[in-house]
């Protein structure tokens, strides 16, 4: 009995520990590609930035893993045979009983700017090590994209100085990922910190010097960069289970158990397209919470707990500068919104008819923690409740 | 560096040297203190890492801290607190807190 978990981010790393504490027996086998305790990823594009002397989060003490037992592993694995059970890591054929791939997804890049020296992306350790040095023989700064990665770093760069200026596509920032009453308060707040925004941005190029890029080329104006930072999206890391035969759409698709296609194979975290509750489809969910929460429920399921599908309330946060944007449940499938608009406090409950699917909210941890609550309870409120406040939202929700 | 002592679930008694400037979870998460998971690594979002200020004085919970206290964790006491909010400063030297059940 023995369990090999490739990747070693938040999803596998929990994995590991958890084993244990369920009460798995059989050997755990994390491996990295990165030799490095791991660590929380969120503060890469915000503190991690701003501040020069800065360590990385560790995830958890490295005794933490020696308590339960975990070996960990440098290297990188180049095959697996589903049929044999056995992983390569670096040459040696590793056994495993069941194995995991938390393998993660990488930034998208775009293809005119791959390789220049000054182009930047933001994932892992390596991306913000790098990025941080770079900063410090840049002042003009262009980010590409108006998600979060994006904005969070914008609102830290402005923050030390730099001068910002923010390219997207859309009429509106986090237009995929927010309503527009939460783009417009960010916006807001960006322009006060003096982050310049180009909205409606439509690309004609860029001009480059050797192997640098010095401006990104605008239809009627050009933007000069000593950085480029591209924030526009990840792919998950597929590659290794495509070559093994493992099914995969846009992640890895998994069942409800978080099984793959192989026997004996499970996928969890960003790299994990599941079947979800609130979507009624396969989705793959880029956070910290269903990568831990997938982690937690695959560790049950590994120790011998009866089989029960993955269910969570998915939750997300973004620090904005000055903004805590926290967003519980999907509103895929949203149809109309209620709006609470306190000018420093916002929430939007998002419903479909007459069923709530989602709460986001600036700056009000009150109103988001009881929207997890009301959305775990499969329970909507009335708009009027909503309206109201926090505290009349928990009363409604104690009144059962 | 200050000591601050956190109680753990089972009352085993852990003395932690803590970093003036690092938060009162981060000295816990590196100690391996039992029963802080601190899984959002200290954004307030998760309420893993609440505990209980049993002896000593800490500076007042800021808004973020307090609502979300009030409004997720379970077991929240008038000594609650979420120590990923803390930041420790040499005063603080010689504070217990025990790590909040879940």
């Amino acid at each position: 009995m023995s369990v090999v978990i490739i990747g070693a981010g938040h999803a596998g790393s929990q994995l590991a520990v958890s084993l244990r504490a369920e009460g798995y027996a059989g050997a755990v086998t994390l491996i990295d590609a990165a030799d490095a305790l791991p660590y929380h990823k969120p503060p890469l594009s915000k503190t991690f930035l701003k501040d020069p002397a800065a360590l990385p989060q560790p995830l958890r003490a490295a005794s933490a893993y020696d308590t339960a037992g975990v070996e960990r592993r440098t290297g990188m694995v180049t095959a697996i045979d589903t049929a044999a059970r056995v992983v390569m890591l670096d040459g040696e054929a590793l056994l495993y009983g069941d194995l995991v791939l938390a393998t993660g997804a990488r930034n998208r890049m775009l293809p005119d700017l791959a390789g220049a020296a000054n182009v930047h992306s933001l994932r892992d350790l390596a991306d913000a090590m790098r990025l941080r040095e770079a900063l410090a023989q840049a002042q003009r700064v262009t980010v590409i994209g108006g998600g979060f990665i994006g904005l969070e770093s914008a609102a830290a760069l402005a923050g030390i100085g730099k001068s910002v200026t923010v390219l997207e596509a859309a009429p509106r920032v986090l237009a995929r990922v927010a309503a527009p009453e939460t783009s417009r308060h960010v916006q807001e707040t960006l322009t006060g910190l003096g982050v310049t925004l180009r909205l409606d941005w439509t690309g004609q190029g860029y001009r480059r010097d050797g192997d640098r890029v010095t401006a990104v080329l605008g239809a009627t104006d050009d933007i000069p960069c000593d950085l480029i930072l591209v924030g526009i999206g990840a792919v998950a890391d597929t590659a290794l289970a495509k070559a093994a035969g493992i099914a995969c759409n846009m992640g890895i698709l998994t069942d409800a158990h978080l099984r793959t296609s192989a026997p004996h194979v499970w996928a969890i975290g960003d790299v994990a397209e599941t079947p979800h509750w609130q979507a009624g489809a396969a989705l793959r969910i880029e956070s910290v919470q269903n990568a831990t929460d997938q982690a937690r429920h695959l560790a049950r399921l590994l120790s011998g707990a009866e089989p029960t599908p993955f269910r969570t309330v998915p939750w997300f946060w973004s620090d904005i500068g000055p903004l805590k944007l926290q967003i519980a449940g999907l509103a895929i499938w949203a149809d109309r919104r209620v709006m609470r608009d306190e000018g420093a406090r916002l929430a939007v409950f998002h419903l479909a008819g007459d069923r709530l699917m989602s709460v986001e909210t600036l700056n009000s941890p009150a109103d988001h923690m009881i929207a997890r609550q009301l959305l775990e309870s499969g329970r909507t409120p009335p708009d009027a409740v909503m309206v109201e406040g926090a505290a009349a939202l928990k009363a409604w929700l104690a009144q059962g | 560096m200050p000591q601050i002592t956190f109680v753990e679930p089972d009352g085993t008694r852990r003395e932690v040297s803590a970093r003036p400037g690092e938060s009162l979870m981060a000295a816990a998460t590196r100690a391996n203190v039992a029963g802080i998971i601190a899984e959002c690594g200290g954004s307030a979002m998760c309420a893993t890492c609440h505990c209980y200020l049993i002896d000593g004085a800490l500076p007042e919970a800021e808004a973020l801290e307090a609502e979300t206290l009030e409004f997720v964790a379970q077991n929240v006491q008038a000594s609650s607190r979420l120590t990923c909010q803390i930041t420790v400063t040499d005063t603080m030297a010689g504070i217990v807190l025990q790590v909040a059940p879940r």
